[in-house]
């Protein structure tokens, strides 16, 4: 194999590789599922199944799910606007979309809770206008979350914006379709495969994310606690049992539902001659 | 349909890419838009399809003013350089496209559809490619798919941009001359954009020069080869060799054929084919030798110069058959006698 690579250094490229995955994703993962194992299946079962750890499990998923689903939309605008128009002050807009990437999510969390809270600025005007309480509920982990994860989608979909040829627009026009067939036909099935990898990233962002929702969640049992929360609290109760069974099942429902989002982007991709 | 295009003018920001454009272009013909880069041609070729707004100016498709029409509506096919195939679709739906997107009344039912689209593959002889996708194709392929993409919708007029621009030699000729007969058989009326005047000759009926914005002369291939109007015309089309009146000294110009007597003008342009060569006899006289020669095909390029010259403001070319110039024995550093025997004249 290596002999008939012609792109020289695959002995070392691939021994460093297997020693990164090794050192930083294999070792501590199996560790997780080898501390596990001196759970009986039994007391497994009991954890899993506690009702508040269930919750927290629901609160999690659905809260990324939502969030993910937001953020590819308002995203997808963002990064549209960026690459299809000029206009004053760009550049600046520009440098503010990665500013959550570069923010500790700590202070993030505090600046939400605080605007957010029902004394707050915008909290209380959505409860005096709308009726409707962000903080210290799940629609104020859902707030945190797109505020989180917005700039991976549009990161991930500017690119491919960029790069479009818009020869093809014009081709499509030129047939005859209007502006929405043209977005509808065109655009946004060669944009497609781009804003899912967004939606992953963004998805698995907010399912691991933890310093910038516990402030604005509330933390409420069965209502807004989120599962990284709950495996922080068993470790500072030293239930690190408990702790790994949480982790050990979150680890396999992230793997499994990241492994759904590639195979459905294989088959985009497939679909679409892309492979 | 004929297209009528009256005084159209466009900038941009202060670069004038044409400047007060007439043009009549009559039904069926196949129009070659020919000029160097930056000459506007592609400009005027997206201002007919509407892709392109004008400053000021008229376009006329088969009499109806279709100048403030969105390029949707004016019924032209558009064939881009670079082809602007859609990657994510397959051949078929790629020609398929126009049809599908016709509004719900006009559209025609999948029964129609499947049979015209691999009509049109049977007509750019692609048929057996129509479940691949564009990234699958060659450079050849991909624009006669592109060239089936415009014609599903039956556009009035069909535009193409520098159509073998990215094509290899051997399969731009071929292309060439399958244009061309696409064009008899459909008799649709075609621009394209060149700035390969070999090309323009070959492909087109009518051929339409343009420089810095500005129509230069608009004929057949063969008029504008025969009867340039201007300098600049006969300098872009074919080979032609220069001579300043000014510049040059009588004697030199005297030797080469161009005798005080018979100047028109202060510009001489003499095409290589009209200058006849023949070995000197006297050595007293003869300022002209034959410094090398090259093969083109059928022909043999000549280059001469001027003796004891060493610029090549002085070397002049001529053209003759091959076989006429074996028969001459001429080797390098002959001296020759040349005579002129048509020379177009510009002030």
């Amino acid at each position: 194999m290596a002999r008939s690579s012609i792109m020289p250094g695959f002995r070392p490229t691939i021994g460093f590789t297997v020693a990164y995955v090794c050192l930083v994703v294999l070792i501590p993962l199996s560790t997780l599922v080898f501390r596990s194992f001196q759970l009986s299946w039994d007391d497994y079962v009991h954890i899993i199944t506690n009702q508040r750890v269930l919750s927290s499990f629901r609160v999690s998923f659905s809260t990324s799910l939502i969030a993910a689903l937001v953020a590819s939309f308002f995203g997808f605008i963002v990064a549209w606007v960026l690459v299809r128009y000029s206009f004053f002050g760009k550049r600046f807009f520009h440098a503010l979309i990665d500013f959550p990437f570069a923010l500790p999510t700590a202070v993030a969390g505090i600046v939400l809770a605080t605007i957010f809270q029902p004394s707050g600025f915008l909290g209380k005007l959505l409860i005096d206008v709308f009726g409707v309480q962000v903080a210290f509920k799940p629609l104020g982990i859902v707030m945190a979350l797109i505020f989180i994860s917005i700039p991976f989608v549009v990161r991930t979909v500017e690119p491919v914006l960029l790069e479009f040829e818009s020869s093809m627009e014009e081709a499509a026009s030129s047939l005859g379709a209007t502006r929405w067939q043209v977005f509808g036909k065109i655009i946004f099935p060669n944009v497609f495969p781009a804003l899912l990898t967004g939606f992953a990233l963004a998805f698995a962002r907010g399912v691991g994310e933890y310093g910038s929702v516990i402030f604005i969640a509330g933390n409420l049992p069965y209502v807004s606690e989120i599962v990284p929360l709950l495996i922080v609290t068993k470790l500072e109760q030293f239930d690190i049992e408990g702790a790994t069974a949480i982790a050990l099942t979150m680890l396999v429902i992230s793997f499994l539902l990241l492994l759904l989002i590639n195979m459905l982007q294989y088959w985009v991709r497939k679909r679409s001659g892309q492979l | 349909m004929s297209i009528l295009l009256s005084n159209i003018s466009k900038k941009f920001g202060t670069f004038t890419a044409l400047d007060n454009i007439n043009l009549e272009i009559p039904e069926g013909e196949l129009v070659a838009l020919l000029g160097p880069s930056g000459c506007g041609k592609t400009t005027l070729l997206r201002i007919i399809a509407g892709l392109e707004s004008t400053d000021q100016g008229r376009v006329l498709i088969s009499g109806q003013d279709r100048t403030d029409h969105d390029v949707s509506q004016r019924g032209i096919g558009f064939v881009f350089q670079h082809y602007a195939l859609f990657r994510h679709m397959t051949v078929f739906e790629n020609v398929a496209f126009g049809l599908r997107v016709k509004p719900r009344r006009e559209r025609p039912n999948n029964d129609f559809i499947t049979k015209k689209v691999h009509a049109l593959l049977e007509l750019v002889q692609l048929d057996w490619l129509h479940d691949r996708y564009p990234d699958q194709l060659s450079g050849g392929q991909r624009q006669r798919i592109a060239l089936a993409r415009a014609l599903a919708v039956e556009p009035s007029v069909l535009l193409l941009d520098e159509p073998f621009g990215a094509l290899d030699a051997s399969v731009r000729k071929d292309l060439r001359q399958w244009l061309r007969n696409l064009h008899h058989d459909l008799n649709v009326t075609s621009i394209f954009v060149t700035h390969d005047q070999e090309e323009a000759m070959e492909v087109a009926s009518q051929v339409v020069v343009l420089n810095h914005g500005r129509i230069e002369q608009q004929g057949s291939p063969g008029d504008i080869y025969d009867h340039p109007a201007n300098a600049f015309v006969s300098r872009f089309i074919g080979h032609t060799n220069i001579f300043d009146l000014e510049e040059h000294d009588a004697d030199w110009l005297q030797t080469a054929g161009l005798p005080t007597a018979n100047w028109q003008g202060k510009i001489a342009h003499v095409r290589p084919h009209d200058i006849v060569i023949e070995k000197s006899t006297s050595h007293s006289d003869a300022f002209v030798t034959l410094k090398d020669w090259q093969h083109l095909g059928s022909l043999i390029r000549i280059e001469l110069v001027k003796s004891g010259s060493h610029g090549s403001a002085a070397s002049v070319y001529a053209e003759m058959p091959n076989d006429q110039f074996r028969r001459l024995h001429l080797k390098k550093g002959d001296k020759v006698d040349l005579r002129i025997r048509h020379a177009h004249w510009f002030h």
